[in-house]
């Protein structure tokens, strides 16, 4: 007999108290800094691209999902004429913005980047720095507030 | 004569040869020391002191290995070995300290630098160097230079090695690169603000330890670990040169020189290194079959079937390019003589037999060019058939040998002792020196052109007879990478290649583009790779491979057989040489004997035996038949350059990289008439 009710007690005990789930698409959980989302192309706050085409992302992504072509763009900068990653085969494991030198590639804080297609997981430059542009401030505040962790 | 000496090198006693300098010394029995300005086909500079080693019982101070040489050691006090360390504390530091002045000025762009990820810096400071930096002042800067559409600058990644310099004055032969101010100051600069005219400056760029000379035409466009590489031969010159090509997917993106002391050294020309533009543009990619005038596309089949109308009760005859490798070549031969036509490939009429190797090929090889102390060149431009060749020759004549020069006027890159262009002065020579020279001290550099006809068989038999007698050698400079392979596998006729061209109906052309043939009445059929001259004026295309795209062998100007690899595919419906005409012949209903590559080659291997030991050179012995005592002589020595040296091949017409160079070599030429 006590063993109900010390086990309703415990059920009311929870009634009561706040809940921990989420009315997910109405409500969202607490990003960290360091989360590791939907990649994105950043630029210079004077509008300049800031990838320079140097490749280390190429390099060092473990599921080889980046592609990138470069060459000599008019005014004899070095640029990207196609930065392709593919992200069905994305692991997500950050390494891309741990090499890039200038910040360019980034993981930033969205996770809800679902398709209808698969075709829509090929992501191009455009796409990337449209990311780039939409999540910019969200980004640039992400970096800043772990940078005293680098 | 050799001069050991014992020495301890880290505790370890070796024996080594004394006029070396330490850093080869240690270089021999294994032991790494890094350095930036030595290199051993340069002079020794000692400025970058990236080298330093202690010398025991010596100045109390590092010494630069690259400079101090063995016998300049001195023995201990009581008579002890003399001591080189190269991995004690003081070297250690010293590395360090001079690694850290080096990347005082230099800025942290490595990013962007082509350079990266095959920069000696880059690896050096990651072996040597410190892990921190100290310097917090301001980098100095430096304004780049224009060298001209190969060569990119950055000058202040510069680490004044001078490496640039010493290479355009030694191996290139034209002072053009300076280095000026002292310290901090020192830039290279080019005199006058000029760009290059080398033809050899692309390898400054392999040169240059840093990112400082980069490719313009692969400036950005790749990195060195993303790259397949395949080691190949190139088909520019004669001379074979060993090279690899860097490809990326279906992609060449650039060409480097790989090291071969008997051929190329460790340089290639521009024209080798910078053709990779051609091999994308103006090529055929599809079968063609001419309709009513016009050059349709049309399905392999179609072409062999029109191929198959047009031989009814014709007669066929075929002529071959230089470009073309050994294999193709025999196939064609075969085809064409089970056909009972003939083939030729000596489109300029000279009379050269396969029986007599000696007769196109000589008896040297280029690797004698070091060895002689005379060197005579008679009707041949080296500079304008290999600039590599020319550079050797350059090397022969620092080293103190006698050049003689029988030939129209050119702009040689050595003194000469003798400088004439008429036959009379030539015999005078020839029989001056039969009496001179020492046994096998002379080596003749003869041009194809004023030895092939009926009138060059007396210069050659004089040659040859001047040979015998001195025991000396001569080589024999062809225009094309395979015109000794073309005539080592028989693709000749004895009616010559004017009576074959006017005598057949239909003309097969394989890879020929160095002038239009007659067409009159007759069926051109093209094989090749790129629409040139030969694909303008053919009735049917086949598209073929280019030397890039199938594996090949192809034998050089002194008959060295190499085998060249594939790099990429054929574009487009375009096949392999050799097998298209292998599918000729079954729709023609010619049994050749091969299905594939390896039984192709067994075939050629069977009649030619020589052709399977690659990179081997192969003896000839001098056979001369003829009495020359009743010959003289006569008449002036044919001028050798007739075209542009960078259009000499339809690949590099082309490419736009060689319109650039031809262009700036024209008005520099212009330039120079109005001064003078």
């Amino acid at each position: 007999m006590m063993d109900f009710v010390s086990g309703l007690k415990i059920g009311l005990r929870y009634f009561l108290k706040p809940k921990v789930t989420l009315n997910y698409p109405h409500e969202k959980g607490v990003l960290s800094p360091r989360f590791r989302g939907e990649h994105a192309l950043r630029r210079y706050p004077n509008g300049e691209e800031r990838c320079i085409a140097c490749k280390l992302c190429e390099a060092i992504c473990p599921a080889q999902a980046i592609s990138i072509d470069a060459e000599e763009r008019e005014d004899g900068s070095r640029r990207t004429t196609r930065y392709d990653i593919d992200m069905t085969k994305c692991i997500y494991c950050g390494f891309c913005q741990e090499a890039c030198p200038v910040d360019a590639i980034v993981e930033g804080p969205n996770f809800e980047f679902a398709t209808e297609t698969r075709g829509e997981l090929f992501y191009d430059k455009k796409k990337l720095l449209e990311n780039g542009d939409r999540w910019e401030q969200q980004i640039a505040r992400n970096i800043e507030s772990d940078s005293r962790f680098r | 004569m050799e001069d050991l000496k014992k020495i301890l090198i880290n505790g370890n006693e070796v024996e080594v040869e004394s006029s070396l300098t330490i850093l080869q010394a240690c270089e021999q029995h294994g032991i790494e020391i890094p350095r930036f300005c030595y290199h051993e086909r340069l002079s020794i500079a000692g400025n970058c002191r990236m080298c330093l080693v202690e010398v025991v019982g010596g100045p109390p101070k590092p010494a630069a290995s690259c400079a101090l040489q063995v016998k300049d050691l001195r023995p201990g006090r009581n008579g002890e070995m003399p001591e080189v360390k190269t991995n004690s504390k003081m070297v250690r530091q010293a590395r360090e300290g001079v690694m850290e002045f080096l990347l005082i000025n230099h800025p942290l762009d490595c990013p962007i630098c082509d350079q990266g990820g095959e920069c000696d810096l880059q690896d050096q400071a990651m072996a040597y160097g410190l892990d921190f930096s100290r310097y917090q002042e301001s980098k100095r800067s430096v304004e780049d230079i224009n060298l001209g559409p190969l060569v990119k600058t950055s000058m202040t990644r510069c680490i004044s090695c001078t490496r640039c310099v010493r290479f355009m004055t030694e191996v290139a032969g034209v002072s053009e690169l300076g280095q000026t101010g002292r310290g901090e100051d020192s830039e290279i600069i080019s005199y006058l603000g000029a760009s290059l005219s080398s033809e050899l400056q692309g390898n400054l760029i392999d040169l240059c330890p840093v990112g400082a000379l980069t490719s313009k035409p692969y400036a950005f466009t790749a990195r060195p670990w993303e790259l397949d590489k395949t080691e190949t031969i190139d088909v520019m010159d004669s001379l074979g040169s060993n090279i690899r090509i860097d490809s990326k997917g279906s992609r060449i993106m650039r060409i480097t020189p790989i090291n071969n002391d008997e051929i190329n050294e460790e340089w290639i020309s521009d024209k080798t290194r910078f053709i990779w533009d051609g091999l994308s543009r103006q090529r055929l990619d599809s079968p063609y079959i001419r309709v009513k005038g016009k050059l349709i596309k049309c399905s392999w089949n179609d072409a062999f079937c029109t191929i198959k109308e047009a031989l009814k009760g014709k007669k066929i005859g075929a002529i071959c390019g230089e470009l073309q490798p050994i294999e193709s070549i025999f196939a064609l031969r075969n085809l064409v003589g089970s056909l009972g036509g003939k083939t030729e490939c000596r489109i300029d009429g000279a009379l050269f037999w396969n029986k007599n190797r000696c007769d196109y090929v000589g008896n040297g090889s280029f690797a004698d060019i070091d060895k002689c102390r005379t060197i005579t060149i008679i009707g041949c431009d080296p500079n304008f058939q290999s600039p590599v060749l020319n550079s050797r020759v350059r090397r022969a004549w620092l080293r103190g040998a006698e050049i003689n020069y029988f030939g129209d006027k050119c702009e040689l890159s050595f003194e000469t002792i003798c400088n004439e262009s008429s036959l009379e002065k030539l015999n005078k020579f020839l029989i001056k020196k039969d009496k001179v020279i020492n046994d096998g001290d002379h080596l003749i550099i003869l041009g194809r052109e004023n030895i092939s006809g009926e009138s060059g068989k007396i210069l050659l038999e004089k040659v040859k007879n001047f040979c015998i007698n001195k025991n000396s050698k001569f080589i024999i400079i062809h225009s094309g990478a395979n015109s000794v392979g073309a005539i080592d596998v028989g693709f000749t006729s004895d009616v010559g290649c004017q009576k074959l061209l006017e005598s057949s109906d239909v003309i097969f052309n394989l890879g020929f583009d160095e002038m239009e043939l007659p067409k009159k009445d007759k069926l051109l059929i093209y094989q090749g790779s790129h629409g040139d001259v030969g694909a303008a004026n053919a009735d049917v295309i086949l598209p073929g491979a280019a030397y890039t795209e199938e594996s090949g062998i192809f034998v050089n100007s002194e008959g060295r057989p190499q085998m060249s690899n594939r790099v990429i595919f054929p574009p487009g419906d375009a096949k392999e040489n050799w097998a298209i005409i292998r599918a000729l012949s079954s729709e023609l209903g010619i049994d050749l004997n091969f299905n594939n590559l390896v039984d192709l080659r067994n075939e050629i291997y069977k009649e030619y035996g020589f052709l399977s030991e690659t990179n081997n050179l192969q003896e000839n012995q001098i056979k001369s038949d003829l009495d020359i005592s009743k010959f003289q002589l006569k008449g002036e020595i044919k001028a050798v350059v007739t075209k542009s040296y960078f259009f000499t091949n339809p690949i590099a017409r082309a490419s736009e990289t060689m319109a650039e160079l031809d262009k700036l070599k024209s008005t520099k030429q212009k330039k120079n008439v109005i001064s003078v």
